[in-house]
């Protein structure tokens, strides 16, 4: 459903050819396929028309590169610009000269304020050595305090809270007279979910401000977030002065834009992700990931990264020699078909790796059977050892093509298929490699395109979207 | 006594007229590129979304030519029913419900607010002189069993539950063999928060489900998905998603007591027709109405 936007500048700038700047008219036109490729990832529509407005004047005008078609081009600014306004370097979490240092969560109802709460602690007793204590100031949700105690006994981190009747502002105090007195350098307060317009709670949290005058306060939102993000952004930072974000879900397949929205309203830097429901899955922001992201542009670091959790890492460290060397195999490409199996869908795999979108696309509404992956592993398996390692000998080989179909109990054109499948797979592995990759990346489009003629598939009528007023 | 029966309307917030509301915005100006625009710019903040703004919008230029209109607030009535329009399939009164123990399962992603919309459900059924039971499908969230617990007794509905870590399905089919047992009317069964991008956690709905669909005859268990109207484009996935794994019945938009409008459900509504139940307005028990197409509509185009 989601088109990326290099394809649609490309249909955008078809007639561009052999041009060597960027004109006026042209830009506008390509800016009409940024905003709509922002607004499907959930990016405010007043954001992103001030965004596209941004780019617009720093795209007309300029040459069009010799190494670069005008799309990529434009799609290199509007990412540059992109990561430049998510705040280019990751930013840490305070550290008050005194301690403890204060670090309050706010948020909506289900934003993940609890959750992030457990993570940050654990984090902080992981990897920055600190011992920071809990507080369960969310007396309003039934089992809030709870779940926080849970958490707190899973990351090993004590949890204030006071049973019954006590209110937000009493336990805050109480909380940090108890971290004063058991020298705890932070101090972590989940609050209670709230609208941004429910005056009484906010008003609460102005208390809770002015009682424990927090070093940082962080907004968590959800990822899943879409239009009403600016709203929700505005009116807590107008109110309580944010000085960071966390942005939750992210482990889902949701583009993200809000992120977008909500720094460019309050311009706190996003200092956490959440991407998952364990109390390890909290992550430092990379902004050029999410840049790609809302771009539709795929997230191969990611990829790699979600790889890396599944593989161990010195089976990464073997394939990865592998590649490089390009002795990948298909006793390799086995393996790790059953691991990317343990991965998640795969069509969601593949929209991770960038250009591979458009073959996402194609393959939508037959999505991608996952009992291909039963035949693949059938072929595989009936060939012998020395096939797996040298796929050509099956290739060059008729007798052997018959002979591993009717092992595996398919057609010899499904062997065909899979070994023509797995030499394109070979070459695409070798240019992610190695030094210089990310330069090769660019070249990724037309080989993708390659693919998809040599595969046989038809390529999708690009839409173009056209104003119709 | 329909199994979605509507709520008494008495919590409907009352509404100014729609037409005179929108003309504060658009005004009695003649239709030009800039009308439009503007009412781009409301649909898109409601989380409509890019295509189904762009359908609408399209459709209503071309009704503009057909009926020659001339001034901006003549269009808002025409653009108001192209919405209404999509509704028109979104029937919530479900027939009768046949004899026998009927089965509700709550599935959505996290922090949607399932368990308190079962809270809100398990009191209006309750209510409406049902026996109602709950089961705590949700192990697997830390404190979501005492959650529901406490939803449990708030609303004065009994709550089958084992320890958090059991198996998710396995409380269920408790759950159904307790609510046979004491013959009650109604069970709702609670489930873990997941993205729809987990295969794991989306089989382990798929298992769920099934056990529902083998313990209980078809036509007596019914699929609710919860939405969160402040989501964006991300529900028109969850929908489709959860719909393949569990073949959705109804939708539960909660959380519209905010600023945000939760316009993407007229995108889910036009690809999936799965009709949209409830409205989550609040945290109190109370705080659940039926969907009305029509207020939901005004809505869209009420200022923030």
């Amino acid at each position: 459903m989601f088109d990326t936007l290099t394809n649609r500048l490309q249909g955008a700038f078809q007639r561009l050819r052999g041009k060597g700047r960027l004109t006026e008219d042209d830009v506008k036109e390509a800016m009409r396929e940024v905003r709509r490729a922002l607004l499907e990832a959930d990016v405010n529509h007043v954001v992103a028309k001030e965004f596209t407005e941004r780019v617009r004047e720093k795209a007309v005008g300029q040459e069009v590169l010799q190494s670069l078609t005008a799309a990529q081009q434009v799609v290199k600014i509007v990412h540059d610009e992109l990561i430049d306004l998510m705040g280019g370097s990751q930013e840490k979490i305070a550290r008050a000269s005194k301690p403890p240092t204060v670090v309050m969560m706010v948020g909506l109802q289900g934003a993940g304020k609890t959750t992030a709460a457990a993570k940050l602690a654990r984090y902080l007793t992981m990897q920055e050595h600190r011992r920071p204590l809990l507080v369960a100031a969310d007396i309003y949700r039934p089992a809030a305090i709870d779940q926080l105690k849970v958490l707190g006994e899973q990351v090993k981190v004590p949890v204030f809270s006071i049973e019954s009747g006590a209110k937000p502002q009493e336990i805050v105090q109480g909380a940090l007279a108890e971290a004063r007195r058991g020298g705890y350098d932070y101090v972590l307060v989940d609050t209670a979910g709230r609208l941004h317009i429910d005056e009484d709670l906010m008003k609460e949290l102005d208390d809770l401000v002015e009682i424990a005058s927090p070093d940082e306060i962080l907004l968590v939102i959800d990822a899943m977030t879409g239009q009403d993000a600016i709203n929700v952004a505005q009116n807590f930072h107008d109110r309580l002065h944010l000085t960071g974000l966390v942005l939750t879900k992210l482990d889902g397949d949701t583009r993200g834009g809000a992120a977008l929205t909500v720094r460019h309203v309050t311009g706190c830097p996003v200092k956490f992700v959440g991407t998952g429901e364990k109390t390890d899955a909290l992550e430092p922001f990379y902004p050029d990931r999410l840049a790609s992201r809302i771009l539709g542009m795929g997230d191969v670091l990611t990829l790699i990264e979600k790889a890396q959790a599944t593989f161990d890492e010195k089976e990464a460290k073997d394939l990865e020699a592998k590649i490089r060397r390009n002795e990948f195999t298909l006793e390799d490409f086995l393996n790790q078909l059953r691991q990317m199996r343990n991965m998640g869908p795969l069509d969601q795999l593949l929209g991770m790796i960038p250009g591979m979108n458009k073959l996402k696309q194609q393959m939508e509404g037959r999505s991608i059977d996952e009992s291909q992956i039963g035949k693949v592993e059938a072929i595989i398996l009936s060939m012998t050892r020395e096939e797996r390692q040298k796929p050509e000998l099956v290739m060059k080989s008729s007798s052997r093509r018959v002979r591993v179909a009717k092992g595996s109990g398919t057609q010899v054109k499904d062997v065909n298929q899979l070994l023509q499948r797995f030499e394109e797979m070979r070459k695409m592995m070798k240019m992610f490699s190695g030094p210089g990759a990310k330069r090769k990346m660019r070249g990724l489009g037309d080989l993708t395109s390659a693919m998809q003629g040599g595969s046989g598939t038809a390529q999708p009528r690009t839409h173009r979207h056209k104003k119709k007023r | 006594m329909g199994f979605f029966q509507r709520l008494k309307s008495g919590l409907a917030k009352t509404r100014q007229a729609f037409t005179d509301r929108i003309r504060d915005v658009l005004g009695r100006r003649k239709i030009d590129d800039d009308v439009y625009e503007d009412l781009e710019d409301i649909l898109l903040g409601a989380d409509l979304g890019v295509s189904t703004t762009e359908e609408l919008l399209n459709a209503l230029v071309k009704e503009a030519k057909r009926r020659k209109l001339e001034t901006a607030d003549q269009l808002i009535p025409v653009l108001r029913d192209l919405i209404l329009e999509i509704f028109k399939e979104n029937n919530i009164e479900v027939p009768a419900a046949p004899r026998g123990l009927q089965v509700l399962l709550v599935v959505g992603v996290n922090g949607v607010g399932k368990t308190t919309t079962i809270g809100k459900l398990a009191h209006h059924y309750l209510s409406t002189g049902k026996k109602v039971l709950l089961a705590a499908g949700d192990t697997f969230r830390a404190a979501a069993i005492e959650q529901l617990a406490v939803w449990g007794e708030r609303a004065g509905v009994d709550v089958i539950r084992q320890n958090q870590g059991a198996d998710a399905a396995a409380v269920i089919f408790d759950g159904i063999q307790a609510a046979k047992a004491r013959s009650a009317d109604l069970l709702i069964c609670d489930t873990a928060g997941r993205l729809q991008n987990k295969a794991h956690l989306m089989e382990e709905l798929q298992k769920i489900h099934r056990i529902i669909k083998r313990e209980v005859p078809d036509g007596n268990h019914e699929v609710l998905l919860v939405l969160d109207a402040t989501t964006g484009q991300n529900a028109i996935v969850q929908a489709k998603v959860f719909n393949e794994v569990a073949e959705l019945t109804g939708i539960v938009l909660t959380k519209l007591d905010g600023t945000a409008k939760g316009g993407v459900v007229i995108a889910i509504q036009q690809e999936l027709k799965i009709p949209i139940q409830w409205v989550g307005v609040g945290e109190g028990m109370d705080d659940l109405q039926p969907f009305s197409a029509q207020e939901f509509v005004e809505a869209l185009f009420e200022k923030v």
